[in-house]
């Protein structure tokens, strides 16, 4: 019949089909071709030009390291021709799954270093690329993408779809904003965003559960609420009064002896503020509770098969509500974030980073440390845009701020094939 | 535990699925549940369960008033349920989905899995059941009978006092059935009860202490489980059914469909159909007998346009490999796909819809633009009356629908088109006799107005009734095509694969669990009768039974009624049928 159209057909399980062995051989060959004449051939690169990249990160304390400096133009050729080469491989063998995994990150990281190398080329020498300062601000830009996926993935995991994570965020960096300055206390001010991102989070829940509104457009709705009402108190009460309701102290950084002075990443990683850390850690205690636990069970359960788990005695709907509320307060807690490291909260200022959470979520499978690195991925495109925009390249520097945009467009699409939902995503459970 | 229902009401909008019920289950004795198809049987259970909740009426748990408003509160009160259709989470493991509810963990409030312990306890209960599962394998990678293994695991694995048993013997081997009869008996013995769920009357005389008949949610009656099938039959479908199939020999015309070197991979690339070749004539019924798991269903989907294929298959002429379902469909193709629920219907959609589905873009239904909704409702008006859908309306959803009117949706759709080819999965499965006579009478029809008919069922005896001639599947080869007049034993033998030692060596290995082919064989050891040889069951075959049917048989040799013409299920030629299914 028409509709057995719809099983999955085999196909989907055979080894790689042409059509996708193409188009991916493909795409890293023009990759290939884009980095060997726009970035090894072009202007930028005449006149013996050669890069340099700064190695140590000025703000902060640790030992000075030299600049590294290369020609650029033998190196990006080099990247470029191993692009291709690759490219041409895929095109020509079928190639097993691990090799294929690879090839494309081998290809990824030659282009982007080719980006990079061409950026902070310059025949005179003077321009240059700060490396940890560029890890700095990934790391910096990924720690709310991280905790907003990461709540992202527990709401998912039970079976609500969060697209309210950007609403979380914005009303969790208000809280943080106004109860940190009304008490003086940065550290009160986080534990009040984060319950008001669980606050959120509790909203969502009762709407999508009790009253079965449609997740994604409630999601929707739920931001524009968040953003009309942070913007209207942060214009009525912040903007007149910044000192008493919109001042807080920024995050202190907390260094770990002896990892802090490891070469160029140590400062990057392990001189940080302590949230960064309870990031890194959160994201290890949800893998081990999503797939290590009583808890864990339960929820995947219950976000694949709610019947299934009903019948054995899970208590669905209680544990999607505890699951959604613990994800709004992951999400308020990115939104701490984004206030304790600049000081202050302005309207609007999460600018779309639920979004890429939300994206962060699907490009890292739903699984907390996918979604950590996928986070990872989308905060560094962010800092290549934010750190090149002072290099003065041809390319405008609003285009480059789209890049992470593009990035997840491209990992949305393309690079992740087939990607498997919790069966129940998105899908109310209703009793009969 | 002795448990009493009382007055129990429930509607469904204007549909009273269970009308002032009363049903009361002592404890140590084996319940069954009687009733065609809509009846109220799978309601009444979930209702007990805590999965629904009544509009009226009480549960009384040994002598006290019990509400249960969710399943937890029933598992609490020691009731087990396995559920009609599965309820297994398909990406988690058979460990995971029997540990899920009641997990033990060591972490205290964290609750820490013990992944070991868990593997350990699912080894332990299975072995003690004779229920074989793997407890790491995916749910969703196993056949529809393994799953229904671990169903029945879940469910004993909770200590149950009361165990309702859903049809959990649609899917399995025979071998399995009567293993679980094994543990039913068992926990009898331990004082408990159980309430089991069948269409297949056989069954129900085998190990039934006491039978409640419901018909359109009411109770019609008690039977004793001596009473013979035909009676059963008559009280459930409240006329008299005929359990014969008729059919008259018939000369079968020119070939029609002609399948030459068929090779298909299955989902895990394996060889699952090996350079199958065979011819169906016009008017003519063949059947595909086999152990599930030997290619039947890579084979269906292959002729049927859902997977790739080597080789070749020609309807009339027409290449059938390699071309989309969609032209298949439209070549005359009907399909009833073997799993109602994951291929023949989407849930969400009307019965007028699903009705409509596979030809909702040509007249009547409609045209490349528009859906003619006139059509469609009349049309799904009409079949409900003649397929006797038990719905509301033709409007009701199709999740809305029992199992087996769900069936008779997906067979309705195939039939309707009147098809130049019929491919018939399964066509009977969880079907009362009532409906399975009608199904049965509209494929012989198909075959006597000169059509090509293929059919595949595990039910050995449905196969034997049906056809004209039978090709036995072993291995992904047919091992051979043989008349339909073939003892059950030589089937067996074939299908065990006899006569295909060459096969054997095949690395196609089907599914690991086939049934052992010693298994099969012994249990063949019956006389070569097809279904609709009207013959005393002189020969019923109480030796050829494992130790606990032995048991049984007084009541079998009681049973004189010229039972022989029974229609597979219950045909009490259920050692015949022993050799057919998985
Ligand atoms: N959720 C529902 N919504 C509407 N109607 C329903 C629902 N569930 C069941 N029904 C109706 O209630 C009646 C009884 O269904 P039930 O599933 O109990 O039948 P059954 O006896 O188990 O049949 P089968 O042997 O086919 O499984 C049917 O007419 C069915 O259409
Ligand atoms: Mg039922």
């Amino acid at each position: 019949m028409a509709v057995a159209t719809i099983a999955t057909p085999a196909v989907l399980a055979a080894p790689e089909t042409d059509v996708r062995r193409r188009s991916a051989g493909l795409t890293q060959i023009v990759l290939g071709v884009v980095a060997l004449f726009a970035f090894g051939l072009g202007s930028r690169t005449a006149h013996g030009a050669s890069t340099t990249f700064g190695l140590t990160l000025i703000s902060k304390q640790g030992t000075k390291v030299p600049d590294w400096v290369f020609p650029a133009r033998p190196v990006i050729v080099a990247l470029a021709l191993v692009c291709v080469l690759i490219g041409a491989a895929r095109l020509a063998v079928q190639l097993p799954r691990g090799w294929r995994l690879a090839g494309t990150s081998v290809v990824l990281f030659c282009f982007t270093f080719a980006f990079m190398a061409w950026s902070a080329a310059d025949p005179k020498g003077g321009e240059r690329l700060i490396i940890p300062s560029l890890l700095n601000s990934m790391v910096v830009a990924a720690v709310p993408l991280v905790l907003g996926a990461l709540g992202g993935v527990v709401g998912e995991r039970s079976g609500v779809v969060n697209v309210a994570i950007e609403g979380q965020l914005l009303f969790g960096g208000f809280m943080t904003a106004l109860v940190g300055s009304t008490t003086h206390n940065l550290f009160i001010g986080v534990i009040a965003g984060t319950l008001a991102g669980a606050l959120m989070g509790l909203l969502l829940a009762v709407l999508a559960i009790r009253y079965l509104i449609e997740q994604v457009v409630l999601g929707v709705v739920l931001n524009l609420l968040a953003l009309g009402v942070t913007g209207f108190l942060y214009k009525s009460l912040m903007q007149t009064n910044q000192s008493s309701y919109n001042s807080v102290s920024q995050f202190d950084s907390f260094r770990i002896p002896g990892l802090a002075s490891i070469w160029v990443v140590g400062p990057v990683l392990f001189d940080q503020p302590l949230i960064i850390y309870v990031t890194v850690f959160l994201v290890v205690l949800v893998h081990l509770g999503l797939f290590r636990t009583r808890w864990g069970l339960r929820t995947r359960a219950v976000g694949e098969h709610p019947a299934a788990a009903d019948t054995v005695g899970v208590k669905v709907l209680r544990l999607r509500y505890r699951n959604v509320m613990l994800g709004g307060a992951f999400a308020g807690l990115g939104g701490a974030w984004l206030v304790g490291n600049v000081g202050n909260f302005t309207e609007a200022m999460t600018n779309g980073k639920g979004f890429i959470a939300l994206a962060a979520v699907i490009f890292g499978r739903w699984s907390p440390f996918g979604a950590l690195a996928a986070a990872g991925l989308f905060g560094f495109t962010a800092a290549l845009a934010d750190q090149t925009s002072s290099l003065q390249l041809p390319i405008p520097s609003d285009l480059l701020s789209t890049l992470p945009y593009v990035a997840t467009l491209f990992a949305v699409a393309g690079l992740i094939g087939r990607v498997r939902a919790p069966a129940a995503d998105g899908k109310p459970y209703i009793k009969g | 535990m002795r448990l009493e229902l009382r007055g129990i009401t429930k509607t469904f909008g204007s549909v009273a699925a269970n009308s002032a019920i009363d049903l009361t289950v002592e404890p140590g004795e084996i319940h069954c549940l009687l009733g065609e198809n809509g009846a109220g049987k799978s309601t009444l259970m979930n209702i007990l369960y805590g999965l629904l909740s009544p509009d009226s009426g009480e549960i009384v748990v040994d002598g006290e008033v019990r509400e249960f408003t969710s399943p937890g509160d029933a598992i609490r009160a020691g009731i087990g349920m396995v559920h009609q259709h599965f309820m297994l989470v398909p990406v988690f493991t058979v460990a995971e989905n029997l540990v899920l509810g009641h997990e033990e963990s060591r972490g205290g409030v964290l609750g820490w899995l013990d992944r070991r312990k868990a593997r350990q306890d699912v080894v332990e209960v299975s072995a003690r059941y004779g229920l074989p599962v793997d407890p790491d394998a995916l749910v969703e990678d196993l056949p529809v009978g393994v799953q229904q293994r671990v169903e029945i695991i879940k469910a004993l694995m909770r200590d149950a006092q009361v165990l309702i048993l859903d049809e959990p013997t649609a899917v399995l081997t025979p071998q399995e059935t009567e293993e679980l009869f094994t543990v039913m008996r068992g926990l009898k013995a331990a004082g408990k009860s159980v309430v089991f769920i069948t269409h297949k009357l056989r069954e129900v005389r085998a190990v039934a202490d006491r039978i409640t008949v419901i018909r359109r949610g009411k109770v019609v009656g008690q039977a004793d489980p001596k009473t013979g099938v035909r009676e059963l039959a008559s009280l459930m479908v409240g006329r008299d059914v005929r359990l014969v199939v008729e059919k008259e020999p018939r000369e079968p015309g020119a070939v029609a469909l002609s399948v030459r070197g068929l090779s298909v991979r299955d989902d895990r690339g394996q060889l699952a159909v090996d350079d199958v070749s065979f011819d169906l004539h016009a008017g003519e019924v063949l059947g595909i007998a086999g152990v599930q798991g030997n290619g039947q269903t890579e084979l269906v989907e292959a002729i049927t346009g859902l997977r790739p294929a080597q080789g070749s298959a020609e309807l009339s002429g027409r290449q059938l490999i390699g071309a989309s379902p969609r032209t298949v469909l439209r070549m005359g193709v009907g399909h009833i796909p073997e799993d109602r629920q994951h291929d023949g219907l989407v849930p969400d959609f009307s019965i007028a819809e699903n009705l409509a589905l596979d030809e909702a873009d040509r007249a009547p239904f409609g045209n490349m633009l528009m859906l003619d909704l006139d059509a469609i409702a009349k049309n799904g008006a009409d079949r409900l009356a003649e397929f006797d859908i038990r719905a509301e309306s033709a409007q009701t959803p199709a999740a809305a629908l029992s199992g087996g009117n769900q069936q008779k949706v997906v067979v309705a759709r195939a039939l309707q088109r009147d098809p130049a080819l019929l491919v018939a999965s399964q066509p009977t499965r969880g079907v009362d006799v009532g409906a399975m006579e009608f199904i049965h009478k509209r494929i012989i029809e198909q075959r006597d107005a000169g059509k090509p008919v293929l059919i595949v069922s595990t039910e050995l005896d449905e196969i034997t009734a049906l056809s004209d001639r039978i090709a036995v599947m072993y291995r992904g080869k047919i091992v051979d095509i043989v008349p339909s007049d073939t003892s059950n034993e030589e089937l067996g033998l074939l299908m065990a694969g006899g006569g295909a030692e060459d096969a054997a060596a095949d690395e196609a290995a089907p599914v690991s669990d086939a049934v052992p082919v010693s298994d099969a064989v012994p249990s063949a050891a019956e006389p070569t009768e097809t279904a609709e040889t009207a013959e005393p069951a002189a020969a019923e075959p109480a030796d050829t039974v494992p130790a606990p049917r032995a048991a049984e048989s007084p009541v079998a040799e009681a049973e004189a009624e010229p039972v022989r013409d029974a229609t597979p299920e219950e045909a009490p030629a259920e050692e015949s049928s022993e050799t057919a299914d998985e």
